[in-house]
């Protein structure tokens, strides 16, 4: 096999920087946002992902990828601990949040979801609410009642979302009343107006056609710098294009699903660091 | 956008975060007195509603046990005075009235349940407009309507009419449960089986039906429940009768009429039997009530 004399290894060598800051640009003291160290999940005993261990730094995108099943949906419910609702899990391991642990004795979950926003794999307004009281859910929910700063968040999180233009008019019809694409950036601009440190997006195009998918992919990438992000996807086309760095998830022989590779995105899908994941976006399973 | 650095002052998402953060930390304190508050309210609304539940189970309880002795099971009721009296005849009696209520009603039940779960047209809406008028239907009626049509039609009192009214008391109870565990089966298995070629009868028998097992389950046995205590339909067609008999065309005892007929004689001694019967009646409910969840949570779990 001959190299050609580009890769980013031997552009590394020649400017010496590690061939991750040629990849991602990125000065060595990036902030975290979010780290993980040895993030287990389990239900009823069995574990669904196991041992995942990586950072998400503020001002990018991370993508999970992996096949179905390998744990993706599980990890990322565990980082604003929605897995509290369901009877039969636990979480071991550390998540932080900035300085603050996730699964602390200290941490309140209602402030931590705050701080920690969701947008789900199908759009899911209040339906009984405005699109006006869609955006401003979560403010009540979290005690804002000040208008002006319900009706700043509201405006903010809207044009953010890239939907104020078409609904500023009717800002008090139902939001049922959107199309797909619609709705869920309404979904977006309802987790923005909390204005949360990081956002966990799952999925979040699987439901719309390609137009709305590529109006959200784009403004994953418009809301980079106000906020983290973490998103769930399973395509691989989709996570080249908006994420800056990749976690890679594939489930052993028992099922359970495990970090296999975590890597800036333009590496791990150019020469990942591991022959699985050579494989897995190759096509060549899962 | 904007630079690397920045003052967090200037930036208005970071102020206005700020802000945010601070209102909510403020308000937790407030916000989880709210969320005790409301749970507590939960909580005691619960307890009271309880009361009667567990005062009657324990004082049917400690009034019923004394009289559960070998003789409660395996004799016939004697006339008073007579020691040794139980109610095997009314266990047998209620066995085989509730069992065949059972038989008659389910299939009527199960299928009309189908019937409206699947159609929405003026029929269906009349149906189960009658199915609810049914359900409110005092027993009593019921009972009356058993001995107008079957005993005095037939021309004499029989376990089959004590069925018969039964049946018309579980039967609205497992319509309406079937329509609604039919109901809860995803529209998406019905379109999967539409659009294999099946015809409607066959995804109903072969998806739609297998998929609500677990609730057709619970309504059968719920509506079990509802039919073992009934008395007033009873005593209109089964007549009561104080010796054995597992033939349901004659006239027969079971548990309900049973309680009935003791708890009003003038004897400590029947009264006593009465208690047993109700305590009897009262556990075999209870068990079909939890063994009903028990097992369609089962179904349910294995189905995962
Ligand atoms: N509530 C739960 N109870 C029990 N097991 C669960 C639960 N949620 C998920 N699992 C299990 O965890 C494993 C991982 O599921 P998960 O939904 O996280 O996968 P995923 O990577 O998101 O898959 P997909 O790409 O299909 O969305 C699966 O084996 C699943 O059965
Ligand atoms: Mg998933």
């Amino acid at each position: 096999m001959t190299e050609p004399l580009t890769t980013p290894a031997h552009i590394a060598q020649s400017i010496g920087l590690t061939t991750e800051e040629v990849f991602v640009g990125h000065h060595a003291g990036a902030a975290k946002a979010m780290r993980l160290e040895n993030v287990t999940v389990t239900f009823g005993g069995r574990a669904a992902v196991r041992g995942v261990t990586f950072d998400a730094y503020q001002r990018e995108v991370t993508a999970l990828i992996g096949p179905s099943g390998s744990g993706k949906t599980t990890l990322l419910r565990a980082l604003n601990r929605m897995h509290d609702t369901v009877r039969s899990a636990a979480v071991t391991g550390t998540v932080m949040l900035g300085d603050t642990d996730v699964y602390g004795r200290s941490t309140d979950p209602t402030l931590l979801r705050s701080r920690v926003g969701m947008v789900f794999q199908r759009p899911n307004p209040f339906p009984t609410m405005s699109i006006y009281e869609n955006a401003v859910a979560g403010l009540r929910f979290n005690g804002v009642r000040k208008k002006s700063l319900l009706d700043e968040a509201a405006e903010s999180s809207l044009v953010a979302a890239a939907l104020w233009d078409s609904v500023r008019d009717r800002l008090k019809v139902h939001a049922s009343t959107l199309s797909g694409g619609e709705q869920q950036r309404l979904c977006i601009a309802r987790a923005l107006a909390v204005e949360p440190e990081v956002l966990l997006m799952d999925e979040p195009t699987s439901a719309l056609d390609p137009i709305a998918t590529k109006r959200i992919e784009e403004l994953i990438g418009e809301l980079k710098d106000r906020v983290t992000i973490i998103i769930v996807t399973h395509n691989m086309q989709q996570a080249m294009r908006v994420s800056d760095r990749c976690a890679f998830l594939l489930m052993g022989e028992d099922r359970t699903g495990e970090l296999i590779e975590f890597n800036s995105t333009s590496k791990l899908f150019s020469e990942p660091d591991d022959p699985r994941t050579l494989d897995y976006i190759n096509g060549r399973f899962g | 956008m904007s630079s690397i650095s920045f003052d967090s002052s200037l930036d208005p998402i970071l102020s206005r975060r700020a802000a945010i953060q601070k209102i909510a930390a403020s308000s937790i304190a407030r916000r989880k007195v709210y969320s005790k508050v409301a749970i507590s309210v939960c909580l005691l609304c619960l307890v009271v509603a309880l009361i009667p539940l567990v005062a009657i189970i324990t004082y049917v309880a400690a009034k019923g046990i004394p009289a559960w002795n070998a003789d409660f099971f395996t004799q016939v009721t004697k006339p008073e005075g007579i020691p040794n009296g139980g109610v095997w005849n009314a266990i047998v009696g209620s066995l085989i009235i509730d069992g065949i209520a059972v038989a008659a009603s389910v299939p009527f039940g199960i299928l009309g349940g189908l019937f409206l779960a699947e159609s929405d047209g003026p029929a269906a809406a009349a149906v189960r407009f009658s199915a609810d008028i049914l359900t409110g239907v005092p027993s009593i009626t019921i009972g009356i309507f058993g001995y107008i049509v079957w005993v005095k039609t037939v021309g004499s009192y029989s376990g089959f009419a004590g069925a018969f009214a039964i049946a018309i008391i579980m039967l609205p109870v497992i319509m309406r449960a079937a329509e609604t565990a039919i109901r809860g089966v995803p529209v998406t298995l019905r379109e999967a089986g539409l659009s294999l070629g099946a015809r409607r009868s066959t995804v109903a028998r072969r998806v739609v039906l297998p998929a609500a097992l677990p609730g057709l389950l619970t309504g059968v046995l719920l509506a079990v429940a509802r039919g073992a205590g009934e008395t007033a339909p009873l005593l209109f067609t089964i007549f009561g009768n104080q010796f054995f008999q597992a033939n349901p065309t004659k006239a027969m005892e079971a548990l309900p009429q049973a309680i009935y007929t003791y708890s009003s004689q003038p004897y400590n001694d029947l009264i006593q039997i009465a208690w047993g019967a109700a305590l009897l009646l009262m556990v075999v409910i209870l068990v079909l009530n939890v063994g009903s969840r028990l097992m369609a949570a089962r179904l349910r779990r294995e189905r995962r």
